[in-house]
Formats: structure tokens, sequence, C-alpha cells
């Protein structure tokens, strides 16, 4: 089942009372990177748990592909901020994302071992996870998500607090997993990697899309308001003094 | 000297001969207990990861009720093993009364929910951390219970040493389904309890040394093994 292009309609989620999101409308295609910037507090992450089903919307719908499914059967992965890490090796750490597969334990370990040769962790493939790094950890994440081939991949700031090499290497394996034909939709606080990565940029704010538009004209010709403010490092400031 | 000091120096000098009696009361007890605590593991470990993971009507109660049964009685498992084992009980036929097995039975029954209660409660501090990856990953919620306890294998050593502390230092259920015959059920605590009634305090203090003995020699290579893996694995 094809699960493009997702639609996204008025999508709430509003637990206690608190409104997270209210009203999200968004359009994906089947190929890119889209970032989603925003800030604190915005929705951003959240969005990505509804998208993924982790979070139950309070109203509003998603429809996945030309058939308006109301969720996908299979093909969405997420990728947290601070990745699961078992206590076992790296190689069995990677390995995990194909055990609901049902492949055979060797199959499945020389499929993680050609995937750790990708994300540059074949070297590691004996240590123990929780050894790593943080941008190693990032990219164990990456690895587990990529081997189940998903088509739309959420990723949740995998560059937050990584140095700026390790986050480099974190942006070469996204754009890798964006040739393979996945589909990104990755949020990040990083404006530099927002113009480097992404190929659109849907910006939230008070758990609504501002706009939805190209890298370019976002940074160039932002149409909203808070788009502007928030280029310009304003916004939170203006936000908390008006009390939002 | 004193009684105290008397009895601890001949208790010592049984223990430096140990004779061949003596050490099949604590073969018997490796035996009786070892056996029981490899089954609380393969049963109460999977349970309470199970309640740890499971999402099922009536789970706080469940896990209320395996708390409360950790202070279990030994000798209400005693009396409740014996009625079943006996010649008019359910399972009488099989003639395991006074057996090696019947206090097996107990003791596992004793062990059961200490061990999964304490495996319910380190699992479910994993699980809740995880919860969402695994959901993610599509991981059935039998794959979900084997992996967390992979994942939590290293605290688990502390439930597996409960229950062999608990097992070991058991008397009261092993009293009533092994009735401490010498040479076929009499094992280390019933062995002390006899000869502290029958006065032969030496003996009875000499079994308890080597119980403690036995008990801390698990308990190091226990931590020992924690700590490795602890630093091999994070």
């Amino acid at each position: 089942m094809a699960i493009f292009p997702l639609r996204i309609s008025g999508l709430r989620f509003r637990p206690n009372g608190r409104e997270v999101l209210a009203g999200i409308d968004l359009e994906l295609g089947d190929e890119g990177i889209t970032l989603v910037l925003g800030p604190n507090g915005a929705g951003k992450s959240v969005l990505l748990r509804a998208i993924c089903g982790l979070v139950e919307a309070s109203g509003g719908s998603m429809a996945w592909g030309d058939e308006g499914a109301r969720r996908p059967e299979q093909g969405v992965m997420m990728v947290f901020q601070r990745p699961m890490m078992l206590r076992a090796s790296v190689l069995y750490n990677v390995a995990l994302g194909l055990k609901p597969l049902g492949l055979r334990a060797d199959e499945r370990r020389r499929r993680a071992l050609a995937m750790l040769e990708r994300v540059g962790l074949a070297d590691r493939a004996a240590d123990s996870a929780r050894h790593l790094s943080g941008g190693e950890q990032q990219r164990l994440g990456l690895a587990r998500a990529w081997l189940t081939k998903p088509r739309l991949l959420l990723l949740d700031e995998p560059t937050a607090s990584l140095d700026p090499s390790a986050s480099a290497e974190v942006e070469r394996i996204i754009r890798e997993i964006r040739t393979d034909g996945t589909r990104i939709l990755m949020v990040t606080h990083n404006l530099a990697q927002a113009t480097r990565l992404g190929d659109d940029i849907v910006f939230v704010s008070g758990g609504r899309v501002c706009e939805h538009t190209a890298v370019r004209e976002f940074f160039s010709r932002p149409r909203s308001e808070e788009a502007r403010l928030f280029i310009q490092g304003e916004l939170p400031w203006k936000m908390r003094f008006q009390g939002a | 000297m004193s009684v105290f000091a008397t009895t601890f120096s001949d208790a010592l000098a049984l223990l430096a001969t140990f004779d061949h009696a003596v050490a099949e009361i604590v073969l018997l007890s490796l035996q009786v207990s070892g056996g029981a605590v490899v089954l609380g593991t393969l049963i109460g470990l999977p349970l309470g990861a199970c309640i740890a993971v499971g999402r099922f009507p009536g789970k706080t109660t469940l896990s209320v009720l395996i708390n409360g049964l950790m202070g279990l009685p030994s000798v209400v498992v005693g009396v409740v093993v014996y009625l079943l084992l006996s010649r008019s009980g359910p399972f009488g036929s099989f003639g395991l009364l006074y057996t090696p097995v019947a206090m097996i039975i107990a003791q596992t029954l004793l062990v059961i929910p200490l061990m999964a209660a304490i495996a319910r409660q380190v699992v479910e501090d994993v699980w809740q951390r995880y919860a969402e990856e695994l959901a993610l990953m599509r991981f059935s919620w039998w794959d979900s219970v084997t992996t967390l306890l992979y994942d939590c294998r290293h605290s688990l050593v502390v439930a597996v040493l409960a229950g062999l502390g608990r097992a070991m230092s058991e008397v009261g259920a092993v009293m009533i389904v092994g009735g401490n015959i010498d040479r076929a059920t009499r094992v280390m605590t019933t062995a002390i309890a006899l000869e502290t009634s029958k006065g032969d305090l030496p003996l009875a203090i000499a079994l308890g040394l080597m119980l403690i003995v036995i008990i801390l020699v698990l308990n190091a290579l226990a931590f020992a093994l924690r700590h490795w893996a602890m630093r091999r694995f994070g």
C-alpha cells in the first residue's frame, strides 16, 4: 500500500485540556527532506509522535496514500533524540530492528553488519552500544531504523547536543537514507542545518503550521511574522513577553 | 571458656573434619534450593516481565497480589503442598511426598512471587523508557518481554539472589513436605532445627556457618559477575 501523499487536516492533540496541537494542516509528498522548525513547546515532537501513532490525536484526520488509509500498515519509523540502547553489542542493537520480521539469526546478522558498514560503525560492531559516543549512538539509531527500509522516517532532533563533526556524519547518513528512497520529516533547532539538509520547511508555532515553503524562500521571504521573528532569534522572547 | 565459645570451637572442629553425613546434607540442600531457584527463574522472571509489559484488566491487582505473596509464610506453602501431594490429595498418586522433589516444589512456590515481583519492578522501569521504540519496531508482546528480560539480565541477578536466599534459609515448608528424613530429605536448615532440639549445638552451629558461607560465596560470585557485566555492557 502506498503511504504517500500524507494529508493531515486539522490535527489536534489536547492532553489535560492543554492545546499542544491546535489544528495542524500539512501535506507530504513521497520524496525529499522536510524540516520542522519552531520554538520550544510549539508541538513539533508531538506532531511526529502523532504521525507515527504514538499519541492518539484528539481531533482532525490523517489520510495515507491515495486510498486515504487512516493509518499505514507499516513503513513508518522514528528515531528519537536519545535512541534506545540495550545493554548489548552494537551489532545486537542494530539487528534488533529486524527481529519482528522473523528472519533467521544469521541473515539478521548479515544485514546488520552491512548496515554498520554504511554508517561507519562496522569496527565497533562487537563493542557495547552504551559505550558509544552520542554521535555514534545516533548513527546506530539511524542504522536500526534504516535497516527496516521505512518509507517515511521521522527524526526528532537527531543532532541535538552533538559536536559539528558528529553532526556532519549524521547529516551524511540522513542524505544517504533519503537517496535510498526514504521520505524524511525531521525536527531541528539548527537553522544552518536546515539550509544544508532540507528541501522544504514546515514552521510550527503554537500548535499550528504557520507556513510550509521551500528552504530558500523560508529564509529569504518568510511569510508569517512568527517565522520572521524566529529566524531573527526573537520569537521566544516575544512569546514570553506576551504570555503566549 | 564460655558455652558460646566452646560451641563455636567445637563447630569449627567439626567443619575441619567435614564428615560424609554433613557433606550429604549440604549437597542435598544445594540440589533442592538450586532446583527451586532454576524453576523460579524460568517461571518467576517471565511472569514478572509479562505483568510489567502487559495491558490487561486487573494488572494493578495482580501486581499488588504478587508483591503481597513475597512474604508468604513458608509453613502455609508447606501445608498446601502437603495436602496436594499426600496420598488422599490430587497428586497423591505420584508418590512425591517426603521426597526432594516435593521440597523443590514447595520452595519453587515460595520463590516465584519474590522473583516475579522484583522482575516486574525492574522490567517496568525499563519498559517505560523503551515502550515507544519497541512499539514502532512492531515488536509483539512476547518479543518485548524477551528483549526486556535480556536487557535487564544484570539487574535481574538480584531477583535470582533473593530467590536463592529465600530458598536456602527456608525451613518450614521443607520440614513439612520433606519430613527431615536422614539421608533422604534432610537439608541444612532442617538439620539445624533438629540438632538444636537434640542439644547438639556444635553440629547445628557448624551447619549454620556452612549455610552462611555458601550464601556469601554465591552472592560474591553474582556480585562479581554483575560488576563485570555492567562494565562490559554499561
